[in-house]
């Protein structure tokens, strides 16, 4: 079904090239509206926006090397109950793969939104990109995608991408219904263009562009990507195991751990409304505390912190789809995404799940079958 | 100090294991004293941050025991809790908690005889485990 065309790049500016293309997608009246990253006017923050007038997206920035949050969270907002309008919303590769995660959720609908996935060469964490960008955040957003293209890598002075990303398997979106994409092409003078599903081609379609094509080139390309990603991931997973792999060094992990749940707040698949840990259950009585405290000898406050962060694994660690932004959100700069992307990668192997995989697959804790895993009850069934 | 005896939360279904810790009571089959019977309406109940806390609190192994399946009263808990468990085993492990300390058992109402052997095998293979190291750490 796939197909392919190509974007031109007028004056090698990649980035008024897709200023120009979103601007045309949303003119062609197909749909009503378009979620999609820009420099916000006061500030040079880019942040998720939902534009509806072509003439209001001269900001527009998907190649800003920095995503504040996780917009899977804001297609949710706008999907959870059926919409008459069309909508087509840009998002990144683990944006897409945490809302697949939502929509199995059923906190969001895949019916009137094209899903546009772009190529992704990683983000730095919010603070980072604030330094890095300067004044001048589009010149900033092609400085990044020049120092990758040309070799010289993500870093720059003594920052760069987020481990999240270093680790990232899925540079390149796969279950968009439309990818633009750059990893492997030669972008001084084109972009690629892919329709995968029928709504992306019926999209395409409109536009009226030239044939292109996947070229060898961008295949390799995106091998050598993955590759590069999956030995720092595995890496990774060894020395974040080793680093917590009992209570103690647990505890030493999440030392500084002060439980302002800001992780997940910030996580797109921590799906429950209203999270326990901030419920009355842990309002504690004070003389609790003091029990605690005599019965121990010594407790830390706040209490519930390993509890907190297990707590969490056990709820979505199968639905990780690690973007790091519980870590991007931390304010002491504890691991987090370490910890949680190391115990998913055990957790859906367990039950042969990858999260943000397919919306076929069934999440795992939701559903059950009658004769399984019969070995945790010594053979029984 | 006496010997050591370890410390079992046992998160039992009121429809079944209860009623079987119940019989092995008035039957007068030992087991083992340290166990803590937590009473719930099914297993479907049963939290994995139950489990947590247990273990965070000290306790030295979990058992989940409910209807066997196709006797469960509300259908279908005790499959969730398998489920549970399933993932349960693969988390606690990697911070240190052997995988023998978390257990699922099906116990019907009238096997009394099997709740008291149950909980005679778990101490004993807890006992070599020794306890965790939770004892000496703060984690609250
Ligand atoms: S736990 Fe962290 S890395 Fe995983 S999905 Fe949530 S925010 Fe992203
Ligand atoms: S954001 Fe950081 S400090 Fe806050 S609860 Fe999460 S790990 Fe703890
Ligand atoms: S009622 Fe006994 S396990 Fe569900």
């Amino acid at each position: 079904m796939a197909k392919t065309v190509k974007i031109e790049v007028k004056e090698q500016n990649l980035l008024a090239t897709l200023q120009k293309f979103f601007k045309t997608l949303l003119q062609n009246g197909d749909i009503d509206a378009l979620l999609v990253p820009q420099h916000l006017p006061m500030k040079n923050s880019v942040m998720p926006t939902l534009v509806a007038d072509p003439e209001k997206i001269d900001g527009v920035d998907p190649l800003a090397p920095v995503f504040p949050m996780n917009s899977a969270k804001v297609v949710s907002k706008l999907t959870r109950r059926p919409l008459d309008e069309k909508i087509a919303v840009v998002l990144r590769p683990c944006e897409i793969r945490a809302f697949i995660e939502l929509v199995k959720l059923k906190q969001g609908e895949t019916e009137n939104v094209v899903l546009i996935g772009m190529d992704c060469y990683g983000a730095y964490g919010n603070v980072d990109y604030t330094r890095f960008a300067g004044d001048d955040g589009s010149d900033a957003s092609l400085r990044f995608y020049e120092n990758v293209v040309s070799g010289k890598g993500t870093a720059w002075e003594d920052i760069d991408i987020s481990p999240a990303c270093k680790a990232c398997e899925h540079p390149v979106p796969e279950h968009a219904d439309m990818v633009i994409g750059f990893v492997g092409v030669d972008t001084k003078d084109q972009l690629l263009l892919k329709a995968i599903t029928a709504s992306g081609e019926n999209l395409l379609e409109k536009l009226g562009l030239p044939e292109g094509e996947e070229t060898e080139d961008r295949k390799k390309a995106i091998e050598n990507l993955v590759s590069e990603r999956i030995s720092y991931r595995d890496k990774m997973f060894d020395e974040t195991s080793e680093a917590t792999s009992d209570i103690k060094k647990l505890t030493a992990y999440l030392g500084n751990c002060v439980n302002c749940y800001n992780c997940r707040v910030a996580c797109p698949v921590c799906y429950c409304k209203e999270c326990v840990f901030v419920t009355d259950v842990f309002d504690h009585e004070p003389s609790q505390y003091l029990k605690w405290a005599k019965r121990k000898g010594i407790i830390k406050m706040p209490t519930d912190t390993i509890f907190y962060h297990m707590t969490r694994l056990a709820h979505m660690s199968t639905a990780c789809i690690g973007c790091g932004q519980c870590s991007n959100a931390c304010p002491n700069d504890i691991p987090v995404m370490e910890i949680f992307r190391t115990i998913a990668s055990y957790t859906q192997k367990a039950f042969d799940y990858e999260a943000g995989r397919s919306l076929e697959d069934e999440p795992p804790l939701s559903v059950f079958r009658e004769v399984e895993y019969n070995e945790l009850t010594g053979g029984k069934d | 100090m006496g010997e050591y005896e370890p410390t079992i939360i046992a998160f039992v279904c009121n429809w079944c294991t209860y009623t079987a810790a119940d019989l092995a009571g008035t039957s007068r089959l030992a087991y083992p004293s340290n166990t803590r019977l937590i009473r719930m309406m099914c297993t479907g109940m049963v939290d994995p941050k139950y489990v947590i806390k247990a273990f965070l609190e000290g306790a030295d192994a979990v058992l989940i025991s409910g209807c066997h399946p196709g006797d469960c009263h509300y259908i279908n808990g005790n499959f969730k809790a398998r489920r549970r468990v399933k993932l349960l085993k693969e988390i606690l492990p990697h911070f240190g908690f052997d995988k023998r300390r978390i257990r699922l058992a099906w116990i019907g109402a009238s096997e009394g005889v099997d709740f008291a052997k149950t909980m005679r095998e778990m101490a004993a293979e807890i006992k070599e485990l020794g306890p965790t190291e939770v004892r000496e750490q703060m984690v609250l």
